[in-house]
């Protein structure tokens, strides 16, 4: 992996990252729908509309609009929201910590569950466990993560009395309370991408242990178990490792409707009021960090997988 | 090896349900004087009361800011900032003595100069709000002294004194925007975007006899309106307004259930500038096609007075029962009036309702439904609030729509005022020459007698052209948990924390 | 040959579960045990009974019937999601991916950028631009699925301009367009087939998901998300209600799943 290859994929990457930026800009500034005849509610005048429109420099050209917009990426701010009156930065400082630690507890339950429980079936594939468990695998995985999230509450917290529905606590206040409510959500986002995890590594597993590699450690005497751990994971794990990056993506759009379902007032939640709200500066900066996130997480996982795998990066550098 | 992981599965496992079950019994503890309570929206708009368009802003901020009077829960204006006033004989001149040693939150004291600069602030054209047409009566505000604060008029006005209500704030408070200061009981404290709203009681609050009982009061945003029952139950929020009866029905014994009304005229309103709607035949039609009672008892459980006029019960004088019963329900009237009008087939048309709004989004179903019977097909086209206010309330562009209207002051006025063919908030596009006349009759005249009779006039055209087909006052069911008590209908559309307290 | 029996008993359960689904969603064209509007007072909630083997809604709605057009809105929107993004993506993708050059760099570097955004966020934008409804859904699903299908397309066909027999179809004087479609596309069918199985779940998901956040179909039309979205409300007294139109959409997807998964 040399440096010019690194350079060209950076220069790419930020003229992507441009690019998304003005698309999502440009939707907005089409869009039906007047903040200011929202921000102004029944009171609207042509006259206060007009002033506010200036106050909020909603009267300059696009392009002009554009510029200063991106500016306010540069200085961190991402602009003032319409309906708090506070910078976008101070409102999603408060509110990523949420969606992020859901996500990531998410995303350490997947890999609790789907990493030993791949192997496990792999190594003893066809069994009756794994007959069981690869139906169960595929109800799993037709679950929406919504209705998993009700059925969850449902049982939880009106069956068992074990949770309170909308009981968020804030991290502010305890973090242990805070971690507590947030585990149903995460379960929630974290069954159906669990099961296809594991069917995931189970499969590439089996596919590894065909390999004449693997043919040529067992005849160097090694044990199924050295062989596994010595040998095909490493390599087992390559598609498994692309597959959680898009998952990672994946569930924090997903957390959007989630956190409708528990209630939680993290990044989605202010997305889908700030929408109804025409609260624009607060939409586009979700929207576009959010691009960013999937955006930069999908130039990691280039990365990483030259890193992990020998084969794809000579190929590459040709 | 099977072991190992299985065991490591377990663990994983049981490890979750621990922390579930250690946090969720952390979070239970109890303090004396602190409630929560639920709030449908967050504060969206501004926390500078002139700016403060939302109802549920509004309610909010009742407890933060007062203005020179103060309604009560009979719909007394009683003094509030002020002390004392007078009236000049003529009904022009107002003076109003500031109250001794009231404070703002910050701890500063009002001065005269704090009340005329909010006054003008709010009689201010370019930045001022609805009260900016009724304060343009204003011939002068001076101060002449520390204590006195002195509103001349131009013209008599017997509704000016409940627009006086608008709340006083500190002349030095350079951003009324993110910064609540007050003389209200309850101040501001912070706040967190779509998740709560922290007030605490202010200790130095002026009127002893109201001061605030319960200290710490977080105001939870309850976006997901589906989700207020299990959090009632669930225990994370100690009260909440307007819920519906079937919500009700679903309340566990804990709580107690108080039966208000919500003081709207909730109607279908329909485009009277639009075809069909342009034809008073054809708006007679919709009045005799709907059941109110049906829609009341499929969507209210049977709660809820029906009205026929844009007018509620509370107003007392001025609203006319005898109205209620104008188009009783008559399919067969209603068919004979669409085929006059020259729709012997019914017609389609939609109805614009704001998604947030419940209530409304489920009255549209049951009006829907109603419809058929006539061969008037009716499609629902929920939006968004912010598309509601620019697309309906503003822009006029809609056929029809399912929406409550309150009277924002103390004054039945201000209903009637919106049907005056040229009112920016005639969204129905109202239009009717003798309805200007009477109500301009009712609005100049000093005499309660004349008053009454020709607001009674204004409600009497409205039910007669049909304006809107008008269906009912809503049913408004709060439920409070019942360590707490003190709960307090208003004739308005606010909340007033100040009097709950524990049992 | 064992995994091949296995692999046929899937289909073949898939295959009947996704069939019993598609004829009830067929059927309520023509029929539903009640009027799926029709709204009564005497059984405001019921609970289940023969009379109404799901329970009834808060208006006194069957269930069992709003399941069931509930469904049909929900395959509508699902095939013509996937039917948008499969056709508009197999264009797409095939034409960038036959003639490459500049056209192919610029379009698909307007195709990451869109793929950058989660199929489902992007549509809630466009339904907030475009307003809600039936048709604007699946218009706004279709396009943000436009760009995996386009990539996938685009892929195939690359791998496929230089097989042998393209190039003699090219040899002997067949146009270009000819050669993308009636020579590489027919080709490159079993696995658009394929990915449309895997896109239909998808957009099931993300239309249900939509319509439980209530930018989607609008009332008093049945959709399955909405349905749910509703039941919640009264998950206290009637878990029947969040229960069917959940259960029925899983076992959707799970048909569809299992079908695909040859």
């Amino acid at each position: 992996m040399n440096l010019t290859y690194v350079l060209k994929k950076l220069i790419s990457l930020l003229f992507t990252l441009l690019l998304t930026a003005f698309l999502v800009f440009l939707a907005f500034s089409v869009i039906p729908g007047d903040p200011v005849t929202t921000m102004l509610g029944t009171q609207a005048t042509p006259e206060k509309v007009a002033a506010l429109r200036e106050e909020l420099g909603l009267d300059r050209p696009f392009l002009v609009r554009f510029v200063s917009w991106l500016g306010t990426f540069v200085d961190g701010t991402f602009g003032n929201s319409y309906s708090y009156h506070v910078t976008v930065r101070s409102m999603l400082a408060g509110k990523l910590p949420i969606t992020l630690t859901m996500t990531v507890m998410a995303f350490l339950m997947i890999l609790a569950i789907s990493i030993p429980l791949g192997i496990y079936l792999a190594r003893n594939s066809g069994g009756r466990t794994d007959r069981i468990m690869t139906v169960v695998n595929q109800t799993i995985m037709a679950f929406p993560p919504f209705f998993s999230g009700i059925l969850l509450t449902l049982l939880f917290g009106l069956v068992l009395h074990l949770f309170t529905p909308g009981g968020y606590v804030s991290y502010t206040r305890s973090i242990p309370g805070f971690l507590g409510y947030l585990i149903l959500p995460a379960v929630a986002i974290a069954l159906p991408k669990a099961a296809m995890a594991t069917n995931y590594l189970k499969a590439s597993v089996l596919k590894e242990m065909k390999m004449d590699y693997v043919r040529t450690a067992y005849s160097r005497g090694n044990t199924t178990k050295g062989v596994l751990y010595g040998h095909v994971l490493r390599n087992a794990i390559i598609p498994v490792i692309t597959f959680l990056g898009m998952t990672f993506t994946d569930m924090i759009a997903g957390s959007i409707i989630i956190e409708q379902v528990f209630s939680i007032p993290g990044i989605g939640r202010l997305l889908i009021s700030s929408i109804a709200n025409r609260d624009y500066p607060v939409v586009e900066a979700i929207v576009v960090l959010l691009a960013f996130f999937v955006i930069v997480t999908n130039f990691a996982i280039d990365i990483i997988y030259r890193l992990v795998d020998p084969r794809i990066r000579s190929a590459q550098e040709e | 090896m099977k072991k190992k992981s299985l065991a490591l599965l377990l663990s994983v496992v049981l490890t979750t349900v621990a922390v579930a079950l250690g946090g969720c019994a952390g979070d239970k503890q109890e303090e004396s004087s602190q409630i929560t309570i639920g709030i449908p929206q967050d504060i969206e708009d501004s926390l500078d009361p002139m700016k403060a368009t939302a109802a549920g802003t509004k309610e909010i901020l009742f407890n933060i800011y007062e203005g020179l009077v103060k309604p009560d829960s009979d719909g007394n204006l009683n003094p509030a900032v002020a002390s004392e006033y007078t009236i000049t004989e003529e009904g022009k001149v107002y003076t109003f003595t500031i109250r001794d040693g009231i404070k703002f939150h910050d701890g500063s004291e009002v001065t005269a100069d704090d009340v005329v600069y909010s006054l003008n602030r709010y009689a201010d054209e370019q930045s001022g709000d609805a009260l900016a047409s009724a304060f343009s009566n204003i011939q002068s505000i001076t101060a002449p002294d520390r204590k006195t604060v002195t509103i001349t008029l131009n013209e008599p006005n017997a509704d000016f004194l409940s627009y006086l209500t608008a709340s006083v704030i500190p002349a030095s408070n350079a951003d009324p925007d993110t910064v609540a200061i007050g003389t209200g009981p309850y101040k501001y404290v912070s706040r967190s975007p779509q998740e709560n709203i922290i007030l605490e009681s202010f200790d130095e609050y002026w009127d002893k006899d109201n001061a605030p009982q319960i200290k710490n009061i977080t105001l939870k945003v309850i976006a997901n309106a589906d989700t207020i029952v299990t959090e009632l139950n669930g225990g994370s929020i100690d009260m909440f307004c307007r819920l519906s009866s079937t919500q009700v029905s679903q309340l566990s014994d804990n709580f107690d259930v108080y039966t208000g009304t919500m003081n709207l005229v909730q109607a279908l309103y329909l485009n009277n500038a639009v075809e069909p709607f342009n034809d008073v035949r054809v708006r007679q039609a919709l009045c005799y096609a709907i059941d109110q009672q049906g829609i009341l008892d499929m969507a209210f459980d049977g709660q809820g007075s029906i009205i026929g006029s844009a007018m509620y019960p509370t107003f007392g004088k001025y609203y006319m029962p005898e109205l209620e019963n104008a188009y009783p329900t008559d399919v067969e009237k209603a068919k004979a009036l669409l085929a006059e009008a020259g729709y012997p087939d019914g017609f389609t048309f939609s109805i614009t309702v704001p998604s947030n709004y419940q209530p409304h989004v489920d009255t549209a179903q049951v009006l829907a439904e109603q419809l058929k019977a006539v061969g008037v097909t009716a499609n629902i086209n929920l939006v968004e609030w912010a598309s509601w206010l620019s697309d309906v309330y503003s822009g006029r562009q809609y056929e029809a729509t399912v929406i409550g209207v309150d009277a924002s002051m103390l004054s039945a006025g201000a209903l009637l005022d919106r049907y005056r063919s040229d009112a920016s908030g005639n969204f129905m596009n109202f239009n009717s020459a003798s309805y200007d006349v009477a109500l301009d009759a009712a609005e100049s005249s000093i005499v309660d007698e004349e008053k009454t009779a020709s607001f009674k006039e204004c409600e009497q055209i409205i039910s007669d052209e049909a304006a809107s087909v008008y269906i009912q006052d809503m049913v408004n069911l709060v439920a409070l948990n019942n360590k707490y008590d003190g709960y307090v209908f208003y004739p308005l559309y606010v909340q007033d924390f100040a009097k709950l307290h524990l049992k | 040959m064992r995994e091949f029996i296995k692999a046929r008993k899937n289909f073949k359960a898939g295959a009947i579960i996704a069939g019993i689904l598609l004829f009830m969603a067929l059927l309520s064209l023509f029929w539903t045990p009640y009027d799926p509007e029709k709204m009564d007072a005497a059984s405001k909630l019921a609970g289940v009974s023969l009379a109404h083997p799901m329970g009834c809604d808060n208006f006194g709605r069957d269930i069992l019937s709003r399941v069931m057009t509930g469904l049909r809105t929900t395959v509508v929107i699902a095939v013509g999601t996937v039917g948008i993004g499969a056709f508009f993506g197999s264009i797409i993708g095939s034409l960038t991916g036959y003639f490459g050059g500049t056209f192919d760099e610029i379009v698909m570097r307007v195709n990451d950028v869109l793929l950058a955004f989660p199929a489902v966020l992007l549509a809630l934008v466009m339904v907030s631009l475009l307003g809600g409804g039936k048709y604007n859904v699946i218009l706004a699903l279709g396009i943000a699925f436009v760009p995996s299908f386009a990539r996938m397309v685009r892929g195939e066909v690359m791998r496929c301009k230089d097989l042998d027999y393209v190039k003699n179809a090219r040899l002997q004087g067949a146009r270009d367009l000819r050669v993308i479609f009636v020579h590489i596309l027919p080709n490159v069918m079993p696995v658009i087939l394929s990915s449309v199985l895997i896109g239909f779940n998808n957009a099931v998901l993300a239309e249900a998901g939509m319509s439980y956040l209530g930018i989607g179909v609008q009332p008093p039309d049945a959709s399955l998300g909405r349905m749910l979205s509703e039941a919640q409300g009264y998950l206290y007294g009637a878990p029947w209600y969040a229960l069917f139109p959940g259960l029925i959409l899983v076992l959707l997807i799970l048909g569809v799943s299992l079908m695909g998964n040859e």
